[in-house]
C-alpha cells in the first residue's frame, strides 16, 4: 500500500489546500455552475470536491496527470505549479489517464481539481507553503467558509424539497459537513438508477436505497481517514471480519491506531479533532457496511470518555485514550465472554444435547470450555444457507473432541426431539427484548419453543441497543443477491436455472443478513451481570447506562 | 428388501415396483395413476369368480406393493380405493337383483342399516367384472380432472396484491399460482427448500409466467412471514388426523404462519389423503433419509464427516392443528373434517391391509 507512504504534512498541507478551496468556491461560483450540468447545481458548488466529481472527466483527467507529477516528489510546493496548468481551458483534455489505478492516487488527483478549479479564478489561493496560510486563516475565509455552509443547508434543504417530489428518498439529509453534502449528491445520482432496477422488493425499497448509496460511496474516501481504517472498511466490506465481536474488537484496534498517530490540528483541540476525525472514519464505515450495534455502542463508550478529559495534555490524553480502548476490549467483550461462559456451563448437564445454529465465537469459546471443564454433551450444529457458517463451528468443536451433528435448517423439526436445550448467539439485543442475530437464529428458536425446548441466548451486555424492532424488515442488512445462485451441490441444470436471474424481470433474489426473534420466542438472555428473561433487558440498559 | 416374490403376485406389480425404485416412474401423480392401470390389469387379466377371490387377490398384491414401497402412501390408497369400488359395484350389483335402493345416505339409515360386515362376497356376480372396469375408468377420469378442479378454485382463495408464501416446488401450486395468475396480480415468496433446492426451479417457472417472485433462502422464512397473507403448499402425504408429509421445511414454515396467524392451505388432491396416522416423534418409517451428500454437506469436507453425524431427512411431520385448510379437488375442508373424507373413501375394514 502507498498510502501510509503519504507523508503527513502532505496531508496536512491539502487539507489547508482545500478550505482555501472553499473559500474560493464562493467567488467562482458563477463559473463552476456552468461546469456542473445539474438542475440543482447549488448544492454541487457549495464544496468544490464535489465539481471535480461531477464535472466532466477531462478535468478530473488531467488533473490526475498533475497529481501524479505531485506523488512522485512529494513536495507540496509543486502543487502550485502544477495547478498553473488552468484547467479552464480544457485544452489538455487529451492528456492520457494516468493515474486511475490506486485508490489513494485518485483522493489525491481530487483534492487537486479542488484547488486548480479554483486558481483560474482567484489569485490569492496560495502561493506558497500552505502551511504559512495556517496562522493567517483570515476572517474573511472564515466568514467564506460559514456561508459555505449556509449554503450547503440551504441547498440540501432545495434537495429534500426535490427529493420529496420524486417520492423517493427516506434518508434524512444531513448538511453542513461538505463530504455529507457530497452524499446527498451521490444519492440523487443512484435514484436514477434505482427507479430503473426491477430486481427490488418494494417491501425493502429503503434497504436497497442505503446498500446501493453506499456501494458507490465507498470509493471517493476523504483523505483525512486513517490507512488502518480504509482496510478495515475493506475488510468489513468483502465479509473477511465478520460477527459483532470480532467486527468491534478490529474497529476498536483501527481507531487505537488512529488515536496513536492523530496530530492535533491547529485552530482545534485536541478532543474536538480527534472527534471530527473519528466521525469522518465512521462514515466511511458505514458506507462500507453498515455498522454494528456493538461497534455503534464502543464509539459511544469512548466519545463519552473524550469529553471527559479536556483538561489533559495531548499527549496525557492519547495514551489514556488508548488504554481505555484496551479496558474496553479486555473487560466488555473477553472478560464478558468469560463470565457469560462460565453461567452458562452450570445449565448444561451431564448426557444434554445442546442445538446451536451458526457460528458464534461466543458460543464455541462457551462449548470447548464446558468440554474442558469436564462435561459430557453431544452438539448439534444447524447451518443455513447461503452463509454455512455452521461448517466452521462444526470443523472447530470437532477439533476440540466434541461430539457432533450437522443439519440444514430444513431438518429443524426432525431433530428437535431429541434436543435438551437450545443455545444461540446474537447480533444484538432490542430494548423490546427482541434479539437480532444471523437469520435463522428466529426459526430456531420457533421450533425449539413448538418442541418445548429451552432457548438461551448468549450475549455481551455491550450488545445491547436501546432500539426497539418488532420485526425483521424495518432494519436489515442486504447481503448479496447472487450468493442464494452458487450452491454447493454439482448439479448443473439446476445451477444454470437462476444464473441468469437477472434477465427475468419477475424474478427476484432476496438475502437478508439478520432477523428478529421475539422475546416470547427465548428462554432466558445470558448476559455477564446475570441471566434474566428477554423482557429484562431494558433493565440491563438502565443499569448500564449508555455510555457504558 | 424383500427377498424372493411370492408366486401370487402379478408380474405387473412388479414391474411397478421396478420402475418406482428405479425411478422411471417418478412424482405421486404418475405413481397413482401406474398403480391404477395395475390393479385394472388384476381385474382384467386375472382369474376370479367371486368378489372375495378378488378381493383377497388385490389386497394380497396391494400388500405386497406397500411393504416395497413403504413410503409412497398414495399406492395404498389406491388399492384401498380399489377395494372400495369392488365393494360397492358388488352391493349394487346384488341389490339390483333384489330391490332399487336410494343411493341417498342419511344419518338415520347408517343408524339402522344392518351391519355391512356380514355380506357375503361369496355369491358370484357374472355383471360383476364390466360394471367394476366402467367405474375403474370413471375413477381414472376423475383423477384426470383432479389437479384441475383444484386449480379452478384458485380464484376462490387468492386475491390481488396478496403475498403468498411458497416452498420447495408442487406441480400442484404452480398451476394453482399460473391459473389465479391469469386474473390477478400478486406476488409470491418461494423458500428454496433447502437441501435440493427444488425452490429454484419453482420460482423460475413461476417467473416465465409473470407472476412476482422472490426467491428466499430456508433461513429467512421467518422474517418473511410477518409480511405473507397466505402460505399456500402442496404435501406429499396427508395422514388421518389431518397431518401433513410434506418436504422437510414445511413445519418451520408451517409454524412461523402461526406464530404470525397467516392462514396455511394445503392443496390436496384426495388420492393423497391417508388412512394412515401418524404419532411417534421418533418417525420411525415415517421419514425417508438420504444421503447428506445430497446438498447438507459437501466431499470436500470428508474428513469432518468422519466425525460427525450429518442427517438429510426428507419429510417434515406437521400436525394438523397447523393447518387452516385443505383445498382438496371436492372443495375446501377443514383438517377436522378429514376423518369424514376418508370414510366416504375407503371402506373402514381396509384400512389396515
Amino acid at each position: 500500500m502507498n498510502f501510509p507512504q503519504k507523508t503527513r504534512e502532505e496531508i496536512k498541507a491539502e487539507r489547508e489546500a482545500k478550505k482555501a478551496a472553499k473559500a474560493a468556491a464562493k467567488a467562482t461560483k458563477g463559473k463552476n455552475v456552468s461546469k456542473v450540468a445539474s438542475s440543482n447545481n447549488n448544492v454541487k458548488n457549495v464544496s468544490p470536491v464535489i465539481n471535480s466529481k461531477i464535472s466532466e472527466k477531462s478535468v478530473e483527467r488531467d488533473v490526475s496527470k498533475e497529481s501524479d507529477n505531485k506523488i512522485t516528489n512529494t513536495d507540496i510546493k509543486n502543487k502550485p505549479t502544477a495547478v498553473n496548468c488552468d484547467i479552464s481551458e480544457k485544452s489538455t483534455k487529451t492528456d492520457a489517464v494516468t493515474v486511475k489505478d490506486s485508490q489513494p492516487t485518485r483522493e489525491v488527483s481530487k483534492e487537486n481539481t479542488t484547488q486548480s478549479s479554483n486558481i483560474g479564478t482567484q489569485s490569492c489561493t496560495p502561493e506558497g507553503k500552505s502551511k504559512e496560510k495556517i496562522g493567517e486563516k483570515s476572517k474573511a475565509e472564515l466568514r467564506a467558509e460559514r456561508r459555505a455552509k449556509q449554503e450547503a443547508q440551504r441547498a440540501a434543504k432545495q434537495q429534500q424539497l426535490l427529493a420529496k417530489d420524486n417520492s423517493k428518498t427516506k434518508e434524512p439529509i444531513k448538511p453542513c459537513v461538505e463530504t455529507k453534502s457530497e452524499c446527498v449528491v451521490k444519492k440523487d445520482v443512484i435514484k436514477n438508477v434505482i427507479k430503473e432496477d426491477p430486481h427490488q422488493l418494494s417491501l425493502f425499497k429503503h434497504l436497497y436505497h442505503e446498500r446501493e448509496s453506499s456501494r458507490i460511496a465507498v470509493a471517493p474516501i476523504n483523505l483525512n481517514i486513517h490507512p488502518a481504517i480504509i482496510r478495515l472498511g475493506v475488510q468489513y466490506e468483502s465479509k473477511v471480519i465478520v460477527g459483532s465481536n470480532a467486527r468491534c474488537v478490529a474497529l476498536l484496534a483501527a481507531v487505537k491506531q488512529v488515536v496513536k498517530d492523530f496530530e492535533k490540528p491547529a485552530q482545534a483541540d485536541f478532543v474536538r479533532g480527534l472527534e471530527t476525525s473519528l466521525q469522518q472514519s465512521m462514515v466511511y464505515l458505514h458506507h462500507c457496511r453498515p455498522l454494528a450495534v456493538s461497534q455503534q455502542n464502543a464509539m459511544r463508550h469512548l466519545k463519552w470518555q473524550m469529553t471527559r478529559f479536556s483538561s489533559l495534555s495531548d499527549e496525557k490524553a492519547k495514551n489514556k485514550l488508548q488504554g481505555i480502548i484496551d479496558t474496553y476490549i479486555s473487560e466488555q467483550i473477553q472478560l464478558a465472554g468469560k463470565a457469560i461462559s462460565i453461567k452458562i456451563r452450570e445449565k448444561i448437564s451431564n448426557g444434554n444435547v445442546i442445538l446451536t445454529y451458526g457460528y458464534s465465537s461466543l458460543i464455541h469459546n462457551i462449548l470447548v470450555e464446558a468440554h474442558d471443564a469436564g462435561k459430557q454433551f453431544r452438539v448439534i450444529v444447524v447451518d443455513g444457507r447461503p452463509w454455512l457458517e455452521g461448517k466452521e463451528q462444526l470443523r472447530r468443536l470437532t477439533k476440540h473432541g466434541i461430539e457432533c451433528s450437522y443439519i440444514l435448517i430444513n431438518a429443524l423439526s426432525f431433530i428437535m426431539p431429541e434436543v435438551s436445550k437450545v443455545f444461540l448467539g446474537a447480533h444484538a439485543i432490542l430494548a423490546n427484548g427482541a434479539v437480532m442475530s444471523r437469520a435463522g437464529t428466529a426459526q430456531v428458536a420457533l421450533i425449539a419453543k413448538a418442541f418445548n425446548v429451552p432457548v438461551l441466548v448468549v450475549c455481551e451486555t455491550h450488545k445491547s441497543s436501546e432500539r426497539v424492532q418488532t420485526d425483521s424488515i424495518v432494519y436489515n442488512e442486504l447481503g448479496d443477491a447472487d450468493e442464494l445462485v452458487n450452491h454447493q451441490s454439482n448439479d448443473e441444470v439446476k445451477k444454470s436455472l437462476l444464473s441468469n436471474w437477472r434477465t427475468k424481470k419477475s424474478l427476484n433474489l432476496l438475502n437478508i443478513t439478520y432477523d428478529v426473534t421475539p422475546a416470547d420466542l427465548v428462554t432466558a438472555v445470558v448476559t455477564e451481570l446475570a441471566i434474566v428473561p428477554c423482557t429484562s433487558v431494558p433493565v440491563i440498559l438502565r443499569i448500564k447506562p449508555s455510555e457504558i | 428388501m424383500i427377498d424372493s416374490p411370492p408366486e401370487k403376485i402379478n408380474e405387473s406389480v412388479l414391474k411397478l415396483i421396478n420402475n418406482i425404485h428405479y425411478g422411471d416412474v417418478k412424482g405421486t401423480y404418475n405413481i397413482v395413476l401406474a398403480t391404477i392401470s395395475v390393479l385394472k390389469e388384476i381385474i382384467n387379466n386375472t382369474e376370479w369368480n367371486t368378489a372375495k377371490d378378488l378381493m383377497d387377490s388385490i389386497t394380497l398384491n396391494g400388500k405386497y406393493l406397500i411393504e416395497a414401497l413403504p413410503l409412497e402412501a398414495s399406492i395404498g390408497n389406491m388399492v384401498r380405493r380399489t377395494l372400495q369400488i369392488i365393494r360397492e359395484e358388488y352391493i349394487l350389483e346384488l341389490k339390483n337383483k333384489t330391490e332399487e335402493t336410494d343411493p341417498q345416505e342419511s344419518l338415520h339409515k347408517i343408524l339402522t342399516a344392518e351391519n355391512d360386515q356380514q355380506i357375503d362376497f361369496n355369491t358370484s356376480v357374472p355383471s360383476l367384472k364390466s360394471a367394476l372396469l366402467e367405474h375403474i375408468v370413471e375413477f381414472e377420469t376423475e383423477l384426470e380432472t383432479c389437479l384441475e378442479n383444484i386449480t379452478e378454485q384458485a380464484s376462490e382463495h387468492i386475491h390481488s396484491n396478496e403475498i403468498i408464501m411458497t416452498i420447495g416446488k408442487s406441480k400442484l401450486v404452480e398451476e394453482f399460482f399460473k391459473k389465479a395468475a391469469s386474473t390477478r396480480a400478486f406476488d409470491v415468496i418461494v423458500a428454496e427448500g433447502g437441501p435440493f433446492l427444488n425452490g429454484h426451479e419453482m420460482a423460475v417457472n413461476l417467473a416465465k409466467a409473470k407472476i412476482k417472485t422472490t426467491l428466499i433462502s430456508d433461513v429467512a422464512i421467518f422474517a418473511m412471514m410477518s409480511r405473507v397473507n397466505k402460505v399456500i403448499i402442496g404435501t406429499h402425504t396427508v395422514m388421518a388426523n389431518g397431518g401433513l408429509r410434506a418436504i422437510s421445511g414445511v413445519h418451520t414454515v408451517a409454524q412461523a404462519a402461526k406464530h404470525y396467524s397467516v392462514p396455511v392451505m394445503v392443496l390436496l388432491p384426495l388420492y393423497k389423503l391417508s388412512p394412515l396416522y401418524h404419532s411417534s416423534y421418533k418417525q420411525n418409517g415415517f421419514n425417508k433419509h438420504v444421503s447428506p451428500m445430497q446438498g447438507v454437506i459437501d466431499s470436500a469436507n470428508t474428513q469432518l464427516l468422519e466425525k460427525v453425524h450429518a442427517y438429510n431427512p426428507v419429510f417434515d411431520y406437521v400436525p394438523p392443528d397447523l393447518v387452516t385448510l385443505f383445498i382438496s379437488n371436492i372443495g375446501g375442508n377443514a383438517p377436522s373434517y378429514i376423518y369424514r373424507l376418508l370414510s366416504e373413501l375407503y371402506h373402514p375394514d381396509d384400512y389396515e391391509l
